[in-house]
């Protein structure tokens, strides 16, 4: 009781909702460090799943891809950028971060979208070759739609995994939530690193949700009566976030 | 360390005793928590079957605490039981059960119910099915789960290394981005990996040479 009494107490403290320590700052950092790798992830990943999708050619390295990244811890991966960007003289806290976070965010991106181009029916493909659709209307107006729930998975299960994996970096000196947890642990101090928890919790939570809706709303109306749930279509095996 | 190379080969070889060490207590982090996490899964998967209006609940439970990213789920822990590894089991337990839990059921699940329904008409009672004919025919899905659950509490075990555990994170966190030392970073991590794969593989003989008969469907 005593320890929720104190959490309580540093939540009401004023100074932890402003200037460069505050709770809203350490938010936005949070957001933007995670939101441009992920943004960045999805331009590159997107067309490169597509092109592997629609021709069949790199498949093998699709797939393999994302295997090698599930065994690479997140930490590993963070701490494998470091003495790299550091020796390219690009700095220590938030380059490595933004490359680590890009790095994990392509293979489910791609794996899933090379995923759903592959299983759409081939008769429709066909169907379409037949009206005289060219091969980039064949992937924008009919693999595309098709495979969007699945390839939107794939964007949830990076999201999320972004978002979780942001946090970490703050043993590298990045801002974001991360920093009220490993200040918390290096400062003693359970409050701070409690609420820190809670927070990037709720954001990770939130993804989730938010990508979940934007999976439902999104699904080409063709594909609404198919009787399919397009909720949980993810082809790459359940992983939690680290 | 601008002039220091990535890896020093020295600092490997002087320091083998460490790295087994340390590669020891992941090992042993791994396979305890694996195991607690594997004995829950088997009874709340248990429960679940018994009773059906828990499925849904601990479903949709594990479902979200599966996004909770391992910091802040160590973190949560820290206040209660501090920089200890009863935390860090706490956690990692955690995760592998929400791992778990869903491949028990789906295995269970996966039983043909023609299956059952021969095994009841032959006499069997309710623990002899489970034992004698549902869990034989659910162990490649059950694997596969373990399989997941076993890799990434490998990849978990290093980010105890920030609430003052061993394993690899020791290498990768305290001696190598704390103290900017990248041979230890390397170590840790390329170690790490190879022990998920390591791990994966031989859990995939396991299941192969328990389940003979699944040999040339399950791949």
């Amino acid at each position: 009781m005593e320890f929720l009494r104190a959490v309580v107490a540093w939540l009401l403290d004023p100074a932890h909702w402003a200037g460069s320590g505050g709770i809203p700052t350490r938010v936005g950092e949070h957001l933007l460090l995670s939101g441009g790798p992920l943004v960045i992830a999805i331009l590159v990943a997107l067309p490169i799943g597509l092109y592997i999708g629609h021709t069949g050619r790199g498949a093998f390295l699709a797939v393999n891809l994302s295997n090698i990244g599930r065994a690479l811890p997140s930490l590993g991966i963070l701490g494998i950028f470091l003495p790299i960007t550091a020796g390219l003289g690009l700095g220590f806290g938030v380059p490595p971060t933004v490359i680590a976070l890009f790095a994990l965010a392509v293979p489910p991106i791609v794996t899933n979208t090379f995923t759903g181009i592959r299983e759409v029916d081939a008769e429709l493909i066909e169907a379409g070759r037949g009206m005289g659709m060219r091969e980039s209307e064949l992937l924008l107006q009919v693999e595309l739609p098709l495979a969007m729930p699945i390839v939107l998975a794939g964007l949830r299960t990076s999201a999320v995994q972004v978002v979780a994996t942001a946090t970490l970096g703050a043993v590298l000196g990045t801002g974001g939530l991360g920093r009220y947890i490993i200040d918390g642990i290096a400062q003693q101090d359970d409050p701070q690193l409690f609420v820190g928890a809670v927070i990037v919790a709720l954001l990770a939570i939130a993804t989730e949700l938010a990508f979940a809706a934007l999976q439902r709303a999104a699904i080409s109306p063709g594909m609404r009566h198919s009787g399919q749930s397009p909720a949980g279509l993810d082809v790459d095996a359940p992983r939690p976030a680290l | 360390m601008p002039d220091e190379p990535l890896i020093r080969l020295d600092w490997i070889v002087d320091n083998l005793g460490e790295i087994g060490r340390r590669l020891g207590e992941h090992i042993v982090m791994t396979v305890i928590a694996v195991i607690i996490g594997f004995v829950i899964s088997f009874a709340l998967a248990l429960l679940v079957r018994r009773y059906h209006s828990l499925a849904a609940p601990v479903l949709a439970a594990s479902g979200v605490l599966y996004t909770v990213p391992s910091l802040a789920l160590f973190a949560l822990v820290l206040p209660f039981t501090g920089l200890s590894l009863l935390s860090a089991e706490i956690a990692l337990v955690s995760y592998t059960v929400l791992i778990l839990v869903r491949n028990v059921l789906t295995g269970l699940d996966s039983v043909p119910p023609d299956v059952s329904e021969a095994a009841v008409g032959m006499g069997f009672t309710a623990s002899q099915r489970l034992w004698r004919i549902e869990l034989p025919i659910a162990l490649p899905v059950i694997v596969a789960g373990l399989r997941i659950a076993t890799v990434t509490t490998i990849g978990l075990v290093t980010v105890t290394s920030l609430i003052g555990q061993g394993g690899l994170g020791y290498l990768i966190v305290t001696i190598g981005i704390n103290q900017f030392f990248s041979t230890a970073i390397y170590v840790g991590a390329i170690l790490s990996v190879a022990l998920a794969i390591g791990a994966d593989v031989a859990l995939l003989r396991i299941q192969k040479a328990l389940t003979p008969w699944a040999r040339s469907r399950a791949g």
